[in-house]
């Protein structure tokens, strides 16, 4: 591509850092200029637009992910929900079912895309069981980055790439699995993880605590970095929000569609013989921590990790092996690792596949 | 490896669900305002209009606050634009402010090329950020934009209509900028001579198919204001940074003779329209209409001007990369070519060379051989004489042995008489 070379006549272009400040703001102030107006039309944008969000659920069948999908929103939003199968049956091979839904609230309208993955791990024989999935997510970002240099593009490229991925572990108690490891440390370089110890009922809370101590060093021992990432901290307030998070992943959920009647109230939860576990309570589980995080305070900060992050990197590496040359970058955090697991082999496995 | 199926369902038409209870995504709106507030925010402004204006002030007055610079001089040679950059903070909006100014705009003699510089300097943005953008490795969203958000275009207040430098320069640009026209200095027109001279710049501007920016009307909350904003384009603006007392307030205000002209009194001018729709209630969608329309129109052409298109004659959508590797093996290829014929006239040459080399040496021989057989002619020919000489030689010495021989007999014979004559003889002589 030949370099272009434009001439400009400036004969000055200086940066001047004066801070000005307005300390006092009103109406009809005159030395109010109005310039924090533009956060208020920001918002008015962002209702009007729309949101949009990908979640992928992966685990095992019987560990209450569509329940859990449900229970989240609000709504029925799992797949079961949308199409009724007759009877359970585990398909011969990974499915990835995708179903989106119009949801609002409050003005704010969302467009919430549920990616689901019957099959997963269901099987004698689970090698490779993540290749279908890791195909899945860099078939979205391939199809963001082709609309996004097509030279007719359209004014708001459809977001369909994964932002966040949740992996259900099933409630042993032990520690982690292999199919857990290999998945989540494949994955995580690619997508946002966010692990969850379904059906926790079944854990006292001492259990619960060993379990997830044990997950967490599991996970450090194997270098997986799930969501909220380490190296992502933006500054000191942050690293100390996200700290707080860290020490209580995973997070031990446990979902319901059917309310009961507690202390008069109307509540989410499971009813059994020996008491009813309250969804919402957090002296029971940990949903409401979950709900909280992905929704309510770190939810465009997952999608802006995918958009910046996950899928720079990705693009970076496509558009190196288009042009033939071996990816020879200087030690990059976030390239490295890449390199490492394979991922890139990986990917043209799958491409032959095809 | 078994293939795996992959079934998606309900894909364009979404179903809409209802929500049984509080989830919590309304705060999206403020999750998103958050993040921006943290990363700041930046405009651009450009300021086209002839020296005089008053194009600083108005900006000093818009902002308030001084930005430095003296007024220019008048015998600029050409246009040049100067640009520069001040932080802005109120409250916790933290604002990147870009003020570029174009310095001896309509002041040269000939001023037909007086735009082209202000449109390279547009399109040297925009080629800036379409460079970021191509990058493989890209860093976007810390990236300064440095692309003109909104153009403000000072038309001088003659009271009659838009000068033809006006016009040209307007028809230049509102295809690259989202151009807002003021009348500057409007304290010099009466307000019946405005409402006129409005609506000969408006019809002048129609008539030559001048796209100026019109605020956006599809939003209900702003759509009524922007509307009627809409309607007293060109905003006929004064601008001053001295302040004078009336009744008991300190307020902008040019002071007369015959009267204080108040900036912020919407009697007076404009100005408070001006600042209303640029900061108060557009800024974000000047931004966006730079981004998604000019940025992608000046995009689209660029690209297709490199040679690359979505689609080849059979419509088959071609990928960037196909187009680069096409483009490449193109290239490639002329370069081969050429090689191959440099190589083709190099080796032409070296024969013809050998050839004409060639030829002056058969000659060399020729001549050799030739001088050659003269020398063998000559020595045969002096040889010969040499044998007849020889010859002749022998026949003498024969001669005289034979000779020799007759006298020696005949002195035998009668040899005293002989030498008794020979005697007399000599005694004779």
């Amino acid at each position: 591509m030949p370099p272009l070379l434009c001439r400009i006549s400036l004969i000055r272009c200086s940066l001047r850092s004066v801070q000005l400040e307005f300390t006092s703001h009103g109406a009809g102030d005159f030395s109010y200029v109005g310039i924090d107006a533009i956060l208020e039309q920001m918002r008015r944008k962002a209702m009007k637009q729309g949101f949009e969000l990908n979640i992928m659920i992966v685990g095992q069948s019987g560990l209450g992910k569509s329940t859990l999908m449900n229970t989240l929103f609000k709504s029925k939003v799992s797949r079961k929900s949308v199409v009724s199968t007759p009877e359970e049956r585990i398909p011969k091979t990974i499915e990835i079912k995708s179903i989106s839904h119009d949801i609002e609230e409050k003005g704010v309208r969302m467009k919430l895309t549920v990616i689901d993955t019957p099959g997963f791990g269901d099987h004698i024989n689970n090698e490779n069981c993540w290749q279908p999935i890791m195909k899945f997510i860099n078939d979205q970002y391939e199809q963001y980055l082709q609309e996004e240099i097509n030279i007719d593009r359209k004014k708001r490229i459809p977001d369909s790439r994964v932002h966040c991925c949740m992996y259900f572990i099933p409630p042993t108690g032990h520690c982690l699995r292999p199919l857990d490891v290999e998945f989540m440390s494949r994955l995580s370089k690619v997508v946002n993880i966010v692990p969850v110890i379904a059906k926790a009922d079944t854990l006292t809370l001492e259990e619960r605590d060993f379990f997830k101590q044990t997950i967490r060093e599991g996970l450090r021992a194997n270098g997986i970095d799930v969501y909220p990432q380490k190296e992502f901290d933006e500054d000191a307030d942050d690293r100390m929000i996200n700290d707080k998070i860290r020490e209580m992943i995973p997070f031990a959920v446990v979902g319901s569609n059917q309310e009961y009647q507690v202390n008069g109230k109307r509540l989410l939860g499971r009813k059994t013989k020996w008491g009813t576990i309250e969804v919402e309570n957090i002296a029971h589980c940990e949903f409401a921590h979950l709900r909280d995080l992905l929704i309510r305070t770190h939810m465009q900060n997952i999608k802006d990790i995918t958009s910046s992050i996950h899928y720079e990197v990705y693009r970076v590496r496509r558009l190196n092996e288009t042009n033939g040359q071996p990816n020879a970058q200087p030690p990059n955090t976030l390239v490295n690792p890449q390199q490492a697991n394979g991922v890139a082999a990986q990917h043209q496995v799958l491409t032959h596949e095809m | 490896m078994a293939a795996t199926e992959i079934a998606r369902q309900a894909g364009e038409g979404a179903r809409a669900v209802p929500l049984a209870g509080h989830v919590g995504f309304d705060s999206m709106p403020d999750q998103l305002v958050n993040k921006s507030v943290n990363h700041g925010f930046c405009f651009n402004i450009l300021c086209v209009g002839e020296t005089g204006l008053g194009k600083s002030t108005l900006m000093d007055t818009l902002f308030n606050t001084k930005f430095e610079g003296e007024p220019t001089q008048h015998n600029q040679p050409g246009v040049q634009l100067k640009s520069n950059t001040y932080e802005l903070q109120e409250s916790n909006v933290r604002l990147k402010l870009t003020v570029v100014n174009t310095v001896g705009f309509g002041d040269q003699i000939n001023k037909e090329d007086s735009y082209k510089s202000i449109v390279e300097f547009i399109d040297t943005q925009f080629e800036a950020y379409l460079q970021e953008e191509l990058k493989i490795k890209r860093t976007l969203h810390s990236y300064h934009d440095t692309r003109i958000h909104a153009c403000l275009y000072f038309i001088a207040p003659t009271g009659h209509s838009l000068k033809s430098l006006d016009l040209v320069t307007m028809k230049k640009l509102d295809s690259k900028v989202n151009i807002i026209p003021i009348i500057a200095k409007s304290d010099a027109i009466s307000k019946s001579e405005l409402t006129k001279f409005k609506i000969k710049i408006t019809s002048e501007l129609v008539s030559n198919g001048v796209q100026i920016y019109q605020f956006p009307t599809d939003d209900e909350t702003v759509a009524e204001i922007n509307s009627t904003m809409n309607g007293h384009l060109p905003f006929a603006v004064v601008g001053s940074t001295e302040e004078v007392k009336i009744g008991n307030k300190m307020v902008k205000a040019r002071q007369y003779p015959w009267g204080t002209v108040q900036v912020e009194n919407e009697n007076h001018c404009d100005f408070v329209k001006l600042r209303e729709m640029l900061i108060r209630v557009n800024m974000e969608d000047l931004r966006e209409q730079t981004h998604t329309r000019h940025y992608e129109l000046y995009r689209r052409c660029k690209l297709e001007e490199m040679g690359f298109k979505d689609t080849d004659p059979d419509c088959k959508p071609f990928s960037l990369q196909e187009t680069y590797e096409a483009k490449r093996n193109e290239f490639m290829g002329d370069l081969q070519k050429k090689e191959e014929e440099m190589r083709q006239m190099f080796v032409q040459r070296v024969k013809e060379k050998e050839a004409e080399l060639k030829e002056a040496e058969k000659e060399l021989h020729e001549k050799f051989d030739r001088l050659k057989k003269l020398h063998q002619d000559e020595k045969k020919k002096l040889e010969d004489k040499k044998k007849s000489l020889d010859d002749e030689l022998n026949g003498f010495k024969q001669k005289k042995t034979a000779a020799e021989l007759l006298q020696s007999q005949a002195q035998q014979a009668g040899g005293s008489t002989t030498l008794k004559r020979d005697k007399e003889r000599k005694n004779f002589f």
